[in-house]
């Protein structure tokens, strides 16, 4: 989840007259901030240099824009991110100056993407060649693999574009047509992934052999946190990557070494928490396993109706807002083809009535009305899918910025229409423990061969398959035939006091040890 | 479920062992794309199943797609439709464009997991008749048919009436006697005589047919879940 920029939906912005400005001309307040953030990072200062990544740069920033307006019209975030990545670096070798060039250039939207081909490159150099001997805010790593999977995406919508593009254009994606290569990103991130070694440290720590999530990330022994932390926020970026191609299966598998129905490091930062959940039930919700979406859905909900406060002044805290929504969206979806409310927290539930509560009663009925809602929804909530292959640059030049989304929003309605006789079904299964097949054939109005597909269906669409090829039941009505008649079972919630208990076990063991630390006087 | 039983049986191949280390090596790489369309072949002929290496094999189709085979993408959707119940066919469906998905052989298909999906099973057998070409090319197909149509069966009914199954699996008379014998003496079946309706068959319960019996996991708590207080127990 990256920064609230402006031209989300624009593609990049155009060019803009730089003119009057001396590249070569650093005004004090940037070099004596440079310098500051240097100290920290060589003091390995990660609270300080955390406030100044959070807030001092902002109010730089502003304050900058203000003095010289037309120079920062790039994205605040998007240059605190890429020139201090840089910046840390170069301050070493003396030059400050290179930075601002970047600002620069990046001004220019094409350029822009080329120059981060460019800085991909150079995080590969430094950190999976070099030895980075630095402990950086995990909220700043993050923004680095958050930020590269965004301008990933956005670079291939804006390129899938081909329609509006000029000659110039079209000469410079021929010259570097292998700019946000899709073979180039994905391993990249794999490469940090493996680098870092994340997935054994993180098996490691099961064993009791290593500490990584209790110190969220941070390294207290003298080492580094940045190719550790990089490597695990990496796997989420694979994560996101998949979804935004329509491999959902892949994605969750790379997903897999971060256990989340724990509190992990994924936690530790809210973009990287709201973007692993997101994905994580996007991709469960078309692989049909509906139960397992709404429970990780609802519990991010209400940790954001929470906490929400407390992101208010933060510079994603509208990107929080909007991916609230669409969770929102998603669970409206989810709960309409699998209605198990049971497992929605009040609250969460409240604020879902409020905002899909009408809608969800339409999407009930499965007819045209209640397929266009589903398409309204679906499409306000997916994430931006990709195509990643090259455009073709033979005339006519077409736009195919939309051929991702079209073909996952199609699957997702035909599954949508394989269910519609569905939700008829669960309303008469809800009003009778047993009935006769030729009776309820004869209320919904078919015939019995036609039922007992309907039955059938309602248990294989109810039953999916989870990542271990097992069979688990989503179903909140369930049935079983016998012979000629059905048999009603209304499925009791279960309640999971185990891992409660677990969890306060280990939270007392803490307030023990803390206790015992105390010495009275 | 289905998966497993098709793994399970054969050894391994060496083609099938390259595949899979190349891809834990390297799955973004273009250069392994002729050895994933090789071992497709080897899946089809030999009755096994690797639903990540074929996922791999179009996704280098979906970053290139002039090296496209539709032959291969076929195959590979006919062994994703016999992994049923799980939603390999929509996860392939997923990475196949959709100009790609209106020729007509893919068409024919997309019918064919529609009937599938929604337990249509005698339209499912007469469409399959019509299109022989192209199921009939992979071996083990009916099989893996039958075995999905009787895991829908087995979480739906307690007791089936013959004549159900028989439409099912699309087996009738002295075969479909000789499928339940094996099945008795194998999986527990039980064959009764019905009121007056022919035989009944009595599937073997699971938590899905007999929801009673489903408690007893609810309940439980993982042994890794324990394991994390360990050290405080000790």
């Amino acid at each position: 989840m990256a920064a609230p920029y402006e031209y989300e939906e624009g593609g990049y912005p155009q060019q803009t007259d730089a003119v009057g400005y001396d590249p070569n001309f650093v005004p004090d307040s940037v070099k004596s901030f440079v310098v500051h953030l240097y100290r920290h990072i060589r003091e390995k200062n990660v609270y300080e240099i955390h406030q100044m990544y959070e807030t001092s740069f902002q109010t730089l920033s502003e304050r900058m824009f203000k003095e010289t307006p037309g120079l920062l019209l790039m994205p605040l975030r998007l240059t605190l991110i890429m020139t201090m990545s840089s910046a840390c670096f170069t301050v070493r070798c003396g030059s400050v100056t290179c930075m601002l060039d970047f600002l620069l250039l990046l001004d220019s939207g094409l350029i822009r993407g080329i120059i981060i081909a460019a800085f991909s490159r150079f995080l590969i150099s430094v950190v999976l060649h070099g030895v980075v001997n630095m402990q950086l805010p995990n909220q700043w790593l993050w923004d680095m693999v958050d930020e590269f999977v965004y301008q990933f995406q956005a670079f291939c919508q804006y390129r899938a574009k081909m329609k509006s593009k000029t000659v110039e254009e079209i000469a410079l994606l021929r010259q570097f047509d292998q700019a946000w290569n899709v073979y180039g990103v994905l391993n990249f991130l794999q490469a940090l992934v493996e680098k870092s070694t994340i997935i054994q440290i993180l098996e490691r720590e099961k064993e009791g052999l290593e500490e990584f999530t209790a110190t969220d990330g941070y390294d207290y022994s003298g080492g580094s946190n940045v190719l550790k932390v990089l490597g695990y926020f990496s796997m989420i970026g694979l994560l996101r990557v998949h979804c935004l191609l329509g491999d959902y299966h892949t994605g969750l598998k790379c997903l897999r070494p971060i256990d989340i129905t724990q509190q992990g490091v994924y936690t530790s930062v809210i973009g990287s928490h709201i973007t692993t959940i997101y994905h994580y039930g996007f991709a469960n919700l078309m692989l049909r396993r509906y139960v397992e979406a709404i429970h990780e859905f609802n519990k991010i909900l209400l940790y954001i109706y929470k906490t929400k406060q407390y992101h208010q002044k933060s510079p994603q805290y509208e990107q929080i807002l909007k991916k609230n929504e669409q969770m929102y969206a998603l669970l409206a979806i989810a709960l309409s083809l699998c209605p198990q409310v049971k497992l929605v927290e009040e609250t969460v539930n409240s604020q879902l009535r409020e905002k899909y509560g009408e809608k969800m009663a339409r999407m009930l009925r499965y007819d045209e009305e209640a397929s266009a809602l589903y398409d309204e929804l679906f499409s306000y909530a997916c994430p931006k899918f990709i195509t990643p292959s090259a455009p073709s640059f033979e005339e006519p030049l077409v736009n195919y910025n939309q051929d991702a989304y079209r073909l996952q929003l199609k699957m997702f309605l035909y599954e949508v229409k394989q269910q519609q006789l569905l939700a008829g079904v669960r309303t008469y299964l809800k009003v009778y423990s047993t009935i006769s097949m030729g009776k309820l054939a004869n209320y919904m109005d078919l015939d019995e061969p036609n039922l007992r597909a309907v039955l059938m269906t309602y248990k294989h669409k109810t039953h999916a398959v989870d990542s271990d090829g097992k069979i688990i039941s989503n179903a909140d009505v369930d049935f079983y035939i016998d012979e000629d008649m059905v048999r009603v079972v209304e499925s009791k919630s279960a309640k999971k006091y185990g891992d409660y208990f677990l969890r306060q076990i280990v939270k007392l063991e803490g307030i023990m040890t803390d206790i015992d630390r105390i010495k009275l006087e | 479920m289905v998966q497993e039983a098709i793994n399970g049986g054969a050894e391994k191949s060496q083609l099938a062992i390259t595949v899979e280390q190349l891809i834990a090596v390297n799955p973004y790489n273009p250069d392994i794309l002729p050895d994933l369309e090789n071992y497709v072949n080897e899946q089809v002929s030999s009755q096994t199943y690797n639903l990540d290496a074929n996922l791999c094999l179009l996704r280098l189709y979906q970053f290139e797609p002039e090296r496209m085979s539709t032959p291969i993408v076929a195959r590979i959707l006919v062994k994703a439709l016999m992994a049923m119940p799980a939603p390999d066919y929509s996860l392939c469906l997923f990475l196949i464009p959709e100009r790609v998905q209106i020729e007509e052989q893919f068409k024919t298909l997309n019918v064919l997991s529609h009937f599938l999906e929604t337990a249509r099973f005698r339209q499912f057998w007469d469409e399959a008749a019509k299109s022989r070409h192209i199921v009939e090319a992979v071996s083990g197909f009916e099989q893996a048919i039958r075995a999905y149509a009787v895991h829908v069966l087995s979480i739906t009914y307690q007791k089936v009436p013959r004549t159900i199954l028989a439409e099912a699996i699309n087996i009738e008379g002295v075969s479909l006697d000789k499928f339940l014998e094996h099945q008795a003496s194998n999986n527990g079946w039980v064959i009764e005589k019905g009121q007056g309706k022919g035989q009944l068959i009595t599937l073997p319960p699971t938590e899905f047919n007999h929801p009673e019996l489903k408690k007893n996991t609810a309940d439980g708590v993982p042994l890794e879940h324990i394991t994390r207080i360990f050290p405080i127990l000790g």
